[in-house]
C-alpha cells in the first residue's frame, strides 16, 4: 500500500470538518425547536458523538468495511483489532485502492456513523425519551447503519458491485436516516397540542448558525469521500457547494410565490436540502449539473412539505421533507446526470447516453434502502415503545424535555 | 399620588423617556410585555406554514408622579408615543396609597 501524504492530510482535515456538522446539526435543529426542548435537542445530536464513536470502535466499522461477504461485514475489525496495522481494506483493491491509512479512513467513517442517526431527531423533536434514544440509535448503528454502508459503500457490497453509486452517503445517510425518521414518527405520533397551538421556532439565527456550519462540514462530507486530494476533490467541492447555492434560490422563489415571503429559515432549509440531494452526485457530475440538481432539490423538497399535512405524520421539523427527499432525489437525479468524464470510477447517466441502466441500479438502492432502514427501525422502535415506552410522559412534555429529561434550563 | 402605567410600541421607548426625562420626570420602570387589544396579532409563516401570533411585543412603562404633574405626564407620553396606526398602545393612571423609598424610609411626596 502507497501512504499519499497530500490524502492523508486532506482526509484528516476532512473528518474534522465532518465531526463538526453533528453540533452544526444540533444548532441548526435546536433553533427550530421551542425554548423549553432546545438542551433537549441540543443533547440527543451530542450524544451521538459519545455513543455512535465507541459502537463504531467496537463492531460497526467492522459490520461496515470488514470482510468479504455482499450482505454484510464480520468482526475481523472489532474491537479494534488489526486496523490500525491493516494494510488495505476487503475489497479497496486495483483502481479503488486506499492512499490513505485504513485507521484514517474508520475515524473519517466514523463521523458519518455519528452525524446519520443524529438525523432523525429532527423528526421526533419534543417528545422522545431520552433513554429510549440512547437505545434507539445504539442499536440502530450496529443493525441498520453498518448494513446499508456495507451494501453502499464497501467495494465488496451487493449494490455496490451491481453498480449503484453513492458518493458521500444520499442512500448511507440522508434516506437511512429519513427512512428511520418516518419509522419512529409513525410510532411515536404527534405532539401534544399538536394543529391546536402554534410552534414556531425559538431561535433562528441559531438555525442559520448551524446550517452555516453544515454547509462548511459539507465540504469535508463530500469532498473527503474523494479519499484523496486531487481533481476529484475540487470537483466534489465546487458540485456541494453550487448546489446548495441553487437549491436556496429556488426555494426562495418558490416561497415566496406561494406563501408570500422568502424566509431566512426557507434560505436556510433549501440550502440544506441542496446539499443532501448532491451528496450521492458530488464525484459523479460536472458542469453545470449540480446547479441543475440544486434547483430541482429547492422545489422538490419545498413541494414535499405538504406530505406531512396530507398524511398527518408530525415530522416536526421536516426530516423526510428535506433528508429522504432529497436523499432520493439526489441518488436518482445521479442517474440521469452521471458523467464518466469527471470520474471514470462512475457511470454516464441518461442524459450523458449511458442509457436507464444506472438510473435502474439508483432505483433499486433507493429501495432497498429505504425499504431495510424502515422496516428495521420500525420493528426496534415498536419494541422500545411496547417496553420503556418512546414518548416522555403527558407532564414531562408539558414542562419541557429541558427539565424533564436533564434538570437544566437553556435560559436563565 | 398617580401610577400611570402605559403600554406602547417597543421602538418608540427611547422617544418617550427622552421625552418624559425633557419635563423633568426622575424615574421609570420599563418591561417587555406581549399582548394583544384592537391590532390582534400577526401571521408568520415557517416552512409554508403559517401560524398565528396572537401575543405581540409591546413595552410596558410604570411611573408614579405627583396628581398634578399627571395630565403634563400623559399628554408627553400620548405625543411621544403616537405613530398613528393601530397597535400604538394605551395609557391608564391609576391612584397610588403609599409610596416608599427604601434606602431612607421617606414617604410620599419625598419619595418620588
Amino acid at each position: 500500500m502507497t501512504i499519499d501524504s497530500g490524502a492523508t492530510a486532506w482526509v484528516i482535515v476532512a473528518t474534522a470538518l465532518v465531526l463538526f456538522m453533528t453540533p452544526g446539526l444540533a444548532f441548526f435543529y435546536g433553533g427550530m425547536v421551542r425554548r423549553k426542548n432546545v438542551l433537549g435537542m441540543l443533547m440527543q445530536n451530542v450524544f451521538s458523538m459519545g455513543l455512535v464513536s465507541v459502537l463504531w470502535a467496537a463492531v460497526g466499522f467492522s459490520l461496515a468495511f470488514g470482510g468479504q461477504n455482499r450482505f454484510i461485514g464480520n468482526f475481523d475489525f472489532a474491537w479494534m483489532k488489526g486496523i490500525a496495522k491493516a494494510d488495505s481494506l476487503p475489497g479497496y483493491t486495483g483502481a479503488f485502492a486506499l492512499v490513505i491509512p485504513p485507521l484514517l479512513f474508520m475515524a473519517y467513517q466514523m463521523m458519518f456513523a455519528v452525524i446519520t442517526p443524529a438525523l432523525i431527531t429532527g423528526a421526533t423533536a419534543d417528545r422522545l425519551k431520552f433513554s429510549a434514544y440512547a437505545i434507539l440509535i445504539g442499536v440502530w448503528s450496529v443493525i441498520v447503519y453498518p448494513i446499508i454502508a456495507h451494501w453502499v459503500f464497501s467495494p465488496t457490497g451487493w449494490l455496490f458491485k451491481r453498480g449503484a453509486l453513492d458518493f458521500a452517503g444520499g442512500a448511507v445517510v440522508h434516506i437511512n436516516a429519513g427512512a428511520a425518521a418516518l419509522a419512529v414518527v409513525l410510532i411515536i405520533g404527534v405532539r401534544r397540542s399538536y394543529g391546536q397551538e402554534t410552534m414556531p421556532p425559538h431561535n433562528l439565527p441559531f438555525t442559520i448558525l448551524g446550517t452555516g456550519i453544515l454547509w462548511f462540514g459539507w465540504i469535508g462530507f463530500n469532498a473527503g469521500s474523494a479519499l484523496a486530494a486531487n481533481g476529484l476533490a475540487v470537483q466534489a467541492i465546487v458540485n456541494t457547494h453550487l448546489a446548495a447555492a441553487a437549491a436556496m434560490l429556488s426555494w426562495l422563489v418558490v416561497e415566496k410565490a406561494v406563501a408570500g415571503h422568502a424566509t431566512t429559515l426557507g434560505a436556510a432549509s433549501g440550502a440544506v436540502a441542496g446539499l443532501v440531494a448532491i451528496t450521492p452526485c458530488a464525484g459523479f457530475v460536472g458542469g453545470m449539473a449540480p446547479v441543475y440538481i440544486g434547483l430541482l432539490a429547492g422545489v422538490g423538497c419545498y413541494a414535499a412539505l405538504s406530505l406531512k399535512k396530507k398524511f398527518r405524520f408530525d415530522d416536526s421539523l421536516d426530516v423526510i421533507a428535506v433528508h429522504l427527499v432529497g436523499g432520493i432525489l439526489g441518488s436518482l437525479l445521479l442517474g440521469l446526470f452521471a458523467d464518466k468524464g469527471v470520474n471514470a470510477l462512475g457511470a454516464d447517466g441518461l442524459f450523458l447516453g449511458g442509457g436507464l441502466r444506472l438510473l435502474g441500479e439508483q432505483g433499486l438502492a433507493v429501495i432497498v434502502t429505504f425499504g431495510f432502514s424502515f422496516t428495521v427501525t420500525y420493528v426496534v422502535a415498536t419494541i422500545l415503545d411496547r417496553t420503556i415506552g418512546l414518548r416522555v410522559a403527558d407532564d414531562d412534555e408539558l414542562v419541557g424535555l429541558d427539565q424533564s429529561q436533564h434538570a437544566e434550563t437553556a435560559y436563565q | 399620588m398617580k401610577l400611570i402605567t402605559a403600554i406602547i410600541k417597543p421602538f418608540k421607548i427611547d422617544d418617550v423617556k427622552n421625552a418624559l426625562k425633557a419635563i423633568g420626570v426622575q424615574g421609570m420602570t420599563v418591561a417587555e410585555v406581549r399582548g394583544f387589544g384592537r391590532q390582534g396579532g400577526h401571521s408568520e409563516t415557517y416552512r409554508g406554514a403559517e401560524y398565528n401570533i396572537d401575543f405581540v411585543p409591546k413595552v410596558r412603562l410604570e411611573i408614579v408622579v405627583d396628581s398634578e404633574q399627571v395630565d403634563q405626564v400623559v399628554d408627553t407620553i400620548v405625543t411621544s408615543a403616537a405613530t398613528g396606526k393601530i397597535g400604538d398602545g394605551k395609557i391608564w393612571v391609576s391612584e397610588v396609597e403609599r409610596m416608599i423609598r427604601i434606602r431612607t424610609g421617606e414617604e410620599g411626596h419625598d419619595a418620588i
